[in-house]
């Protein structure tokens, strides 16, 4: 996985998700899972209102 | 929940609710889906909505209406304020809704027409046969199941699956949404008869912040941002900052986040057996991020064209094609608009925003038609006219039908 997101800060709101070019992401009820599809490019992290994910690359 | 239905309904929001209420009294059998164990919860809203909009789809009921305003107060960078009347404040303000009782209603109405409605279930995929949708694949707490349906309706939110699934590239770029951040204060001592709205790029860069009533002494206290202009500081970030200088006394009972999508229309909303509503089709309002009637809206279309498409025995694009155009043409020519207005929006220095806040000073709104209004700006503005001159060609093609 080459994205962390916070679980304690994340509000599982799902715009990570909708921006995910690869589609990633999924917002399973109240948190983030990524898949093997992940890129590392880093958008989600950018745009999240939170900023509860952390790209590694 | 059967094995099998008419329609199935992915996502229990209003564009869902709406569409699984309309298909239900036409007398399919409707499942609608839901992934939380809570519809409406959490909220990811600010929760204006008009309220002649409104009552096209539910009657107002005081147990979901926090707020009935009176007009708007919309401050530019350097504090300079201009009151507008709520008739011509435009689509968004009205009602402040408890979305989470609102949804809940809406979802509670599908219900009563017939729909099975079930939560804590969540699509993993499509089950698509010689190119064709022909049901979906669920996760129902921790249990897979496949449901069949003749045809099925995406309404699934910002975070839609369903329409990539069926081969409809949804995903949105920094720059076509909106993030946001918003909290539930009490002690903010506003007026509750008006909406609030603060504009500039050092508070919230290419976008606003808001301020609606709650009732009482409570307010929903949001900001949202540009994907493109977030990184460094998230819409969290700029609305402690807000809120700390503006409500230093106040009490945060409720965090909500979210996103918006502001791409304007999409190319494409229908596949053989599917269509899209609301969020998931991206068809919320880009300037104001309004999505709620949107999303009712296009839900009650997508409702009455699934009765004709099985009426009819036919799920292809050809037939669906009847959604697309019927959306495009009421909710898709405001969605147009809107993001032309938007385009030249994110484009203006707090400069240009305080001079077109100036040259509105002195007007009286409470009055005035929204032309008055626009040649007011117009007058003070000329570049205003010049960077707007597509949306009075789309107007004009639009009243003339050239």
């Amino acid at each position: 996985m080459a994205i962390k997101v916070n679980k304690f800060k994340c509000g599982y709101c799902g715009a990570c998700v909708g921006v995910c070019p690869t589609g990633a992401l999924e917002l399973v009820e109240t948190w983030i899972e990524v898949d093997e599809n992940c890129t590392s490019c880093g958008i989600c992290a950018r745009i999240c209102p939170m900023g509860a994910i952390e790209v590694s690359r | 929940m059967k094995d099998q239905y008419d329609v199935v309904v992915i996502g229990a929001g209003p564009g869902g609710s709406i569409a699984a209420k309309t298909a239900a009294k036409k007398g399919l059998s409707v499942l609608m889906i839901e992934k939380r164990q809570e519809i409406g919860d959490p909220v990811r809203c600010a929760e204006g909505v008009s309220k002649v909009w409104l009552r096209k789809h539910i009657e107002p009921d005081h147990r979901w209406i926090c707020a009935d305003v009176k007009g708007s107060r919309i401050f530019s960078p350097d504090g300079t304020m201009i009151e507008m009347a709520e008739e011509i404040s435009g689509g968004e303000v009205g009602y402040v809704l408890e979305r989470k009782l609102f949804d809940r209603a809406l979802a509670y109405e599908s219900a009563k027409a017939g729909a099975d409605v079930v939560v804590k279930t969540r699509a993993t995929g499509l089950i698509t046969e010689n190119g064709f949708v022909r049901g979906v694949k669920l996760m129902h707490l921790g249990e897979e199941k496949e449901v069949r349906s003749k045809l099925v309706i995406g309404a699934d939110g910002i975070e839609s699956k369903v329409g990539r699934w069926a081969g409809i590239d949804t995903s949105l770029k920094p720059a076509d949404i909106e993030t946001c951040a918003q909290f539930l204060m009490s002690g903010t001592g506003i007026d509750q008869d008006y909406c609030y709205f603060y504009l500039g790029n050092e508070m919230a860069p290419s976008g606003y912040i808001w301020v609606f009533p709650k009732g009482e002494g409570l307010a929903n206290v949001g900001i949202g941002i540009l994907g493109s202009k977030s990184g460094k500081k998230h819409a969290i970030d700029y609305l402690k900052e807000f809120v700390e200088q503006k409500f230093p006394d106040a009490d945060i009972l409720e965090i909500d986040v979210g996103a918006v999508p502001v791409s304007g229309s999409i190319e494409r909303t229908i596949a053989n057996g599917l269509m899209l509503v609301g969020d998931a089709a991206r068809q919320s309002d880009p300037i104001t991020g309004g999505g709620i009637i949107n999303a009712m809206e296009a839900g009650r279309i997508a409702g009455e064209v699934a009765f004709e498409a099985i009426s009819r025995n036919d799920m292809s694009t050809a037939m669906l094609e009847t959604y697309e155009k019927r959306w495009r043409q009421t909710l898709g020519m405001e969605i147009d608009n809107s993001l032309i207005v938007k385009d030249v929006f994110i484009g203006f220095t707090d400069k240009e925003i305080n001079s077109l806040a100036h040259s509105l000073e002195n007007v009286n709104f409470s009055s005035m038609s929204l032309i008055d209004l626009l040649y007011a700006l117009f007058r003070a503005n000329k570049k205003l006219l010049w960077d707007l001159r597509v949306l009075f060609k789309n107007v004009v093609k639009h009243e003339t039908g050239l």
